[in-house]
C-alpha cells in the first residue's frame, strides 16, 4: 500500500452490514474500510459468514441492514455499477475449460463491455505477459493448474477494476503454485488494484496488509498480521485463528 | 511389518498408468506399513488421485502390481472393497439426503448398520449428531468432510484411503479432522492421505513427495530437513515486494520465496555457511536501503524441502 493510495477514498466501505436468512443471522453488523491498493485478507471458519458477506459486496445479495460501498458505488442501490467496477475469481478458477485461452478472454471481455479492439489488444498483451503466445488456441482444460490460475486472475482484472475479489484462489494448490499466484497479487496491488482475498492457508494471511477474522457472522479481530499476533501473544496467524475460531468450530 | 495378509499395509511395485498419451503414474513403488499414517504430497496432476483410485480398486493399473491388506487390487477387488474406506477428492455424498440418511445408506450398501459401525464411528458421530437431520448439502465444509469420513468408516474397514480430505476446509476444522485421524490410527487403522497442506503432511509418520507420476522421495517429516543440502536464511523487512525483488537480484541468489511473514533465501553456491550467507545479505541489504531488515539462519521445514524438490532440475539456480 503506497502513501498516496492510503489518502484516497476507501475502495470498500462497510457500515453495519447485516444479512439474515429467516431467524438465522449470517452476517451480523460488520463494519470496516479497505484502502485503495491494499491487500485485505478476509478470514473465517467454514460457515462463519464470509461467503454471504462477499456476495453482498459484489452486488449479488441484498443486505438486510447496513450499507456497503465498493469502488464508490452502493451495493444495494447501484449493484450493476458495482459489478462493472470489480473483478471476481471464485474458488480455484472460473474459466470455461472447453473454450480456448483466446475464447475465454474474448468472452469475458465482451461480458465486461470492452470493445473488439480493446479485447484484441488485451489478448495480445496478456499472451505476452503470461507467456501464453503458443497456447492461445489451446483449450483451457489442457493447461497446467498454475497457468489456469494466472489466466483466471488476469481475466478477472481484464477490465482494470478498482477492486478484485478472490474467493479461496489457492484452495487445493501446491506450495509453489500458491507462491507464484501471490506474486501476481503483490504486483496488482503495487499497480493500485485493491485486493480482497479469502484463504484457508494461514501462512497466506501473513502476506496481507491487514486481515479480518469472522466468527459467527461478526468480525472478531481486524488488524495487520503483526498486530494480531502481538494481541494474542502467539507466533503465527494459525494460532490467532484457532484462538478465535475454536468456540464456533462445532457448527 | 508382517507378510501375512491380515497384517499387511500397502505394497506397490512398478505401478504404471496412462490416459492416452498422458502418463499419470510412471513406475511407482512404495510400501506402507500396517498401522502407519502415510501422506502423499505433490502438485495437481502429479498422479496422487490415480494412485488412490487404483488402490481403491476403481481403476486398473497398466503395469506393475499393488497389494492392499495383502490382497491384489485386480484379482481380489471384491475382498478389498469390503475392507477399505475410501474418501474421494470431491464431495461424494448425497446432498439431498440428511446426515443420518447418508450414514444409514452407506451402512446398508456394505450390508451393515450404523449401530454395528459404532466402534469406529462414535468419536465423529458425536461431533455431527447435532446436525443429524440436516441435508448433507447444507453442511459447512468441515462438517461435510467429517460426515464423509464417518461414511467411509461405517463398515469397520482396516485401511483408509483419503484423497485430499481437507481441501477447502478451514484451519480449525482441518486440525480437528487430523485429530480424528490420529485417534483412528491409535485404534489400529492404516491410513493413506493426500494433502496440499504442509502442516498436515508434518503430522504423518512418513510422507511421499509425488511429481510427474513419480515418487521423488519418501521421508519422515520430522527428519525431512536433512534432505536440504544448503543453509536456509529467513529475511524480514516492512517493504516485502521490494525485498523479494532485491533478494532475487542478489548475485548469489538460489531460491527466493515468501514464507509466512518472512522470505526464505538459499544461496546458489552450496559451499557457503549459513553465517556467511547471512553476513553477505546483511551488507547487501544495507546498501539497498533496508534499514529494518532482520536476517537469521533457520531450519528447513517440509515446505522448503517440497519446493526444493519440485523445482525444475534445470531451473534458475544455476
Amino acid at each position: 500500500m503506497t502513501a498516496s493510495a492510503a489518502r484516497a477514498e476507501p475502495a470498500i466501505e462497510v457500515r453495519g452490514l447485516t444479512r439474515r436468512f429467516g431467524a438465522f443471522t449470517a452476517v451480523d453488523d460488520i463494519s470496516f474500510d479497505v484502502a485503495a491498493g491494499e491487500v485485505f485478507g478476509f478470514l473465517g471458519a467454514n460457515g462463519a459468514g464470509k461467503t454471504t458477506a462477499i456476495r453482498m459486496l459484489i452486488g449479488l445479495l441484498a443486505p438486510t441492514a447496513g450499507t456497503a460501498r465498493v469502488a464508490g458505488f452502493d451495493v444495494a442501490t447501484q449493484a450493476e455499477q458495482v459489478k462493472r467496477h470489480i473483478g471476481y475469481m471464485s474458488q480455484r478458477f472460473s474459466l470455461y475449460e472447453d473454450l480456448t485461452v483466446r475464447e475465454n478472454i474474448t468472452l469475458y471481455g465482451g461480458i465486461y463491455g470492452l470493445s473488439d479492439d480493446a479485447i484484441a489488444a488485451r489478448t495480445r498483451d496478456l499472451a505476452t505477459r503470461l507467456e501464453l503466445e503458443r497456447e492461445l488456441d489451446e483449450r483451457v482444460g489442457r493447461l497446467p493448474l498454475g497457468w489456469k490460475q494466472k489466466l483466471a486472475f488476469s481475466v478477472a482484472v481484464l477490465h482494470d477494476p478498482r477492486v478484485v475479489f478472490l474467493d479461496e484462489p489457492t484452495g487445493g494448490v501446491d506450495p509453489m503454485t500458491r507462491r507464484q499466484f501471490w506474486e501476481r497479487i503483490y504486483v496488482a496491488a503495487a499497480e493500485g488494484t485493491t485486493v480482497f482475498v479469502t484463504t484457508h492457508h494461514m501462512d497466506e494471511a501473513e502476506y496481507c496488509d491487514r486481515v479480518s477474522i469472522m466468527v459467527d457472522g461478526r468480525i472478531a479481530a481486524l488488524g495487520t498480521p503483526a498486530e494480531l499476533r502481538a494481541r494474542f501473544g502467539v507466533g503465527t496467524m494459525d494460532d490467532v485463528f484457532v484462538r478465535l475460531a475454536r468456540p464456533g468450530a462445532a457448527a | 511389518m508382517s507378510g501375512s495378509s491380515s497384517g499387511a499395509g500397502v505394497e506397490v511395485s512398478g505401478l504404471g498408468k496412462r490416459y492416452g498419451d498422458v502418463v499419470a503414474l510412471d513406475d511407482v513403488s512404495v510400501i506402507v506399513q500396517p498401522g502407519e499414517l502415510f501422506g502423499f504430497i505433490g502438485p495437481d496432476g502429479a498422479g496422487k488421485t490415480t494412485l488412490f483410485r487404483i488402490l481403491a480398486t476403481l481403476l486398473r493399473p497398466d503395469t506393475g502390481s499393488a497389494r492392499v491388506l495383502g490382497l491384489d487390487v485386480v484379482r481380489d477387488l471384491w475382498a478389498i472393497r469390503s475392507r477399505i474406506g475410501y474418501m474421494p477428492g470431491r464431495f461424494s455424498l448425497y446432498a439431498d439426503l440428511s446426515v443420518e440418511e447418508n450414514l444409514r445408506f452407506f451402512a446398508a450398501v456394505f450390508g451393515t448398520t450404523l449401530e454395528a459401525g459404532e466402534r469406529l464411528v462414535a468419536p465423529i458421530w458425536r461431533q455431527i449428531a447435532p446436525f443429524a437431520g440436516r441435508r448433507a448439502g447444507a453442511l459447512s465444509g468441515g462438517m461435510k468432510q467429517k460426515l464423509a469420513l464417518c461414511c467411509a468408516l461405517v463398515h469397520l474397514p482396516d485401511l483408509l484411503l483419503l484423497d485430499e480430505p481437507t481441501t477447502g476446509v478451514d484451519a480449525v476444522s482441518r486440525r480437528e479432522f487430523w485429530d480424528l485421524l490420529e485417534e483412528l490410527q491409535r485404534g489400529g487403522l492404516t491410513i493413506l492421505a493426500s494433502t496440499p497442506y504442509m502442516d498436515e503432511a508434518a503430522r504423518c509418520d512418513r510422507v511421499a513427495l509425488v511429481q510427474g507420476g513419480r515418487i521423488l522421495d519418501v521421508a519422515d517429516p520430522r527428519r525431512i530437513g536433512e534432505r536440504f543440502d544448503r543453509p536456509l536464511v529467513a529475511v524480514r523487512a516492512a517493504e516485502r515486494l521490494r525485498l523479494l525483488h532485491a533478494l532475487r537480484e542478489h548475485p548469489g541468489a538460489g531460491s527466493v520465496f515468501p514464507f509466512g511473514d518472512a522470505i526464505h533465501y538459499t544461496d546458489a553456491r552450496a559451499d557457503r555457511s549459513g553465517e556467511r550467507v547471512a553476513a553477505e545479505l546483511r551488507d547487501y541489504l544495507r546498501d539497498r536501503a533496508f534499514p529494518d531488515a532482520e536476517i537469521s539462519v533457520v531450519r528447513p521445514g517440509i515446505e522448503d524441502v517440497f519446493m526444493a524438490l519440485m523445482r525444475p532440475p534445470a531451473g534458475a539456480a544455476a
